[in-house]
């Protein structure tokens, strides 16, 4: 039933064009006409408008490594390629995307400019914000018909005793980060793993993330020390001198290991940790191996071709974040695309539907866990530069999908969407 | 090598002397290594690897067997390899980042997807000159031509559909939904379908020429094997039009599919990666590119049953047999 639609569009497309001779472009272009009225003549539809709006909260942030400073536009870049890709399939069926981006601070309370956005008719809303932001605007959300993409989030809490009905999850969460991790470092025979992280909340989460994953998975934390931001300035001319005799002497009373787990997302110490660790070992986590949702050197899978089309249009590499947004964005453009409508309900039924599937560049079709709609995906195991690995792991098997052998399975979700 | 094709020339001059293993030249793209492997048909030896450009991919040969052409795509050229020297003698002017081409039934254009810039460029390889530059989807990938010449068939890989050209105007008449990702179009010889494979979604697509609808698609079932590694690449049809492979990826098989029924009759195990396949001109043996195994899988048409595999360069990607 679905493919019969669009048959009949490009049907009715392919005898319009025969007998004018114009391309499709400029089909699109044309004055819009009722089909009823003219049917042998002018077939086109008129081009409907589907809107789609960003939510950011966002602040400049420093990082210990001037390299990892999020870009500006981190990902309402990846958002602005896919509505590209979604126009360039959208003038074949005369549909135009558009973004509109809402930017608030970090801590701000986010309900009044969603009302606005809501006023303003935005149906389809990507959300880059704090688990707790996220949270007071759900179920507005939901009280509205208007879908939520999260494409910043990884709280685990958002798909489990926090999940809603009306949030899409294209973002990882830390439980599927640390298993795709934690695979790898299982499948390396390296079991043995000391784990040091910070003293802010979303550290302690993927720490905890990182204990879970050891404990599925086999991998034996021998100990666990907590470095306390004391509030240092990150950058000082001299700092290097002080970190270099620091680390080894906070890292020295930690039992023998083979490796050093990392949980530092806010990016207080957990760069420093390679190559000053007391004993030679490798480091992972938020530090050294890290997993991600993309990764910028990732070329596997057709990913060049995303890659040089995002560094075209955006001047800088891919990361995560863009991929997640791009994702959303995709999923969409894919649904209005399939279901030749910018129906709301259409769209969300057919993103609801068992057969759903989205592709992104990464080597298998990607679907939503459907007891917490989090998009199932493969983890990028990098260093800065490359790609070393992506999980889930050869051997890791699982009843239904391998996927689901990242992050919070089935049987173990807390979630009841309401 | 030289001494080989001579003397294919001498038995083919000689009238059809029937022979069980008619020998003909295989040409493999190594996407990897940058290098084509050349192989006898007959022996399943490799009598030669030369070096091309940088990550060859998409290749055919002219119809009277001459030139190989050959997509180097990081390059972002098309390069002319003359068969009798094994030279690159020429390069034709692909457009940005070419992975795969079709050369039109009278052999005087050829019809390059360019993957970043969401065109077919249609080039004329006597003056090297581009013809048009038709606007498609997002990533267009495989590129079928129906064998009167009149219509070419485009897939965009973001954009999931199979864009119907007519090759007198260049321009797009129908624009058909198939599933996520299709790779490579193939027309019955007929003309009356073209078959559109879908990696991610892993089907095939039956396009009704006439109609330009769907007219049937053929899923893969491998027990034993998650639907997500069934993943649709190169597709072949045999001249009779009655056998149609398909090759599936990380499945590891290319599948057999009665095109009467459109059921699968067999799956056949290759190598790792299954990616693109080319018939002998003769129709007896079907080649298979498996990229991870770093091999090719000689394929027996008559039973279905893989004969043997034969190691060639990094990554193999394409493959093309000399029609002589």
């Amino acid at each position: 039933m679905k493919s019969m639609v669009p048959n009949t569009l490009a049907v009715f497309i392919g005898l319009f064009l025969a007998s004018v001779n114009v391309c499709a472009v400029a089909a699109q272009e044309a004055a819009p006409q009722p089909k009823a009225e003219a049917p042998a003549k002018k077939p086109e539809k008129p081009t409907v408008d589907i809107k789609l709006g960003y939510l950011r909260a966002y602040e400049p942030q420093l990082a210990l490594s001037v390299l990892d400073v999020a870009p500006r536009d981190e990902g309402v870049a990846g958002a602005n390629v896919a509505i590209n890709d979604n126009n360039t399939t959208g003038k074949f069926l005369n549909q135009k995307f558009t973004l509109d981006v809402t930017e608030v601070k970090l801590d701000a309370d986010v309900v009044p400019v969603f009302n606005e956005m809501v006023a303003k008719g935005d149906r389809y809303v990507l959300a880059d914000l704090s688990a707790k932001q996220l949270l007071s605007i759900a179920d507005i959300a939901r009280d509205n018909g208007v879908l939520l993409f999260n494409v910043g989030a990884t709280d685990d809490s958002l798909r489990e005793e926090d999940c809603r009905i009306n949030v899409f999850h294209t973002a990882p969460t830390r439980s599927m980060l640390a298993d795709g991790l934690a695979q790898y470092l299982i499948w390396k025979q390296w079991r043995k793993w000391v784990l040091v992280y910070g003293s802010h909340e979303r550290d302690q989460l993927f720490a905890e993330a990182l204990r879970r994953s050891a404990t599925r998975f086999g991998g034996e934390i021998l100990a666990e020390k907590e470095f306390k931001d004391t509030g240092t300035a990150r950058r000082t001319d001299s700092g290097v001198v002080q970190i270099q005799r620091q680390l080894p002497v906070f890292m020295q009373d930690l039992p023998d290991h083979e490796v050093v787990l990392v949980a530092d997302e806010s990016e207080v110490f957990g760069t420093y940790v390679p190559f000053r660790t007391w004993i030679p070992r490798p480091v992972a986590g938020t530090a050294g191996l890290t997993p991600s949702g993309w990764h910028p050197a990732s070329e596997q899978w057709g990913g060049t071709q995303i890659q040089n089309r995002f560094a075209k249009t955006s001047g800088r590499r891919m990361l995560s974040k863009d991929m997640a947004a791009w994702t959303a964005v995709r999923i969409i453009g894919d649904a209005a695309t399939r279901t030749q409508s910018a129906d709301e309900k259409a769209i969300e039924a057919f993103i609801r539907d068992d057969k759903f599937s989205i592709a992104a560049f990464k080597g298998q079709k990607l679907t939503f866990r459907k007891w917490n709609w989090q998009l199932r995906q493969p983890i990028f195991l990098g260093d800065g530069r490359s790609v070393v690995s992506t999980s889930p792991q050869e051997g890791f098997l699982h009843q239904f999908s391998e996927l689901d052998t990242l992050g919070v399975d089935q049987p173990e979700t807390k979630c009841v969407l309401k | 090598m030289r001494k080989h094709v001579s003397a294919l020339a001498l038995v083919a001059g000689l009238g059809f002397l029937a022979s069980p293993a008619f020998a003909y030249t295989v040409y493999v793209s190594n996407e990897k290594d940058n290098t084509v492997t050349i192989l006898d048909s007959a022996t399943m030896q490799v009598t030669k690897t030369i070096n091309v450009g940088q990550r060859p991919r998409g290749i055919t040969i002219s119809h009277d067997g001459k030139f190989v052409y050959l997509c180097a795509s990081d390059d972002d050229t098309i390069e002319v390899i003359d068969t009798a020297t094994l030279q690159i003698v020429d390069t034709l002017p692909s457009g940005p980042d070419p992975e795969l081409f079709v050369l039109s039934p009278d052999g005087k254009t050829l019809y390059v997807a360019n993957e970043d810039d969401n065109l077919v460029t249609v080039i004329d390889i006597e003056s090297k000159g581009v013809l048009a530059e038709i606007p498609v989807g997002v990533e267009p990938e495989g590129m079928g031509i129906s064998p009167d010449g009149k219509t070419m068939v485009n897939t965009s890989e973001t954009t999931n559909m199979a864009h119907f050209i007519d090759t007198a105007t260049h321009e797009i008449t129908d624009n058909v939904l198939v599933d996520s990702r299709p790779r490579f179009v193939e027309f019955t010889p007929d003309g009356k379908e073209a078959w559109v494979s879908a990696e991610i979604g892993g089907t095939v697509s039956v396009i009704d020429n006439a109609t330009r609808e769907v007219k049937h698609k053929i899923t893969f079932e491998i027990p034993g094997l998650r639907a997500e590694a069934i993943q649709p690449v190169g597709v072949r049809i045999t001249a009779d039009g009655k056998k149609a492979y398909v090759a599936l990826g990380p499945a590891n098989r290319v599948a057999v599919i009665d095109t009467a029924t459109y059921e699968v009759q067999k799956y056949v195990l290759v190598g790792q990666r299954v990616w693109q396949l080319a018939f002998t001109p003769d129709q007896k043996t079907i080649i298979s590119t498996n990229g991870v195994s770093n091999d090719i899988t000689f394929i027996d048409v008559a039973t279905d049953e893989p004969v043997q595999s034969v190691t060639v360069g990094a990554l193999p990607w394409g493959v093309v047999v000399s029609p002589n």
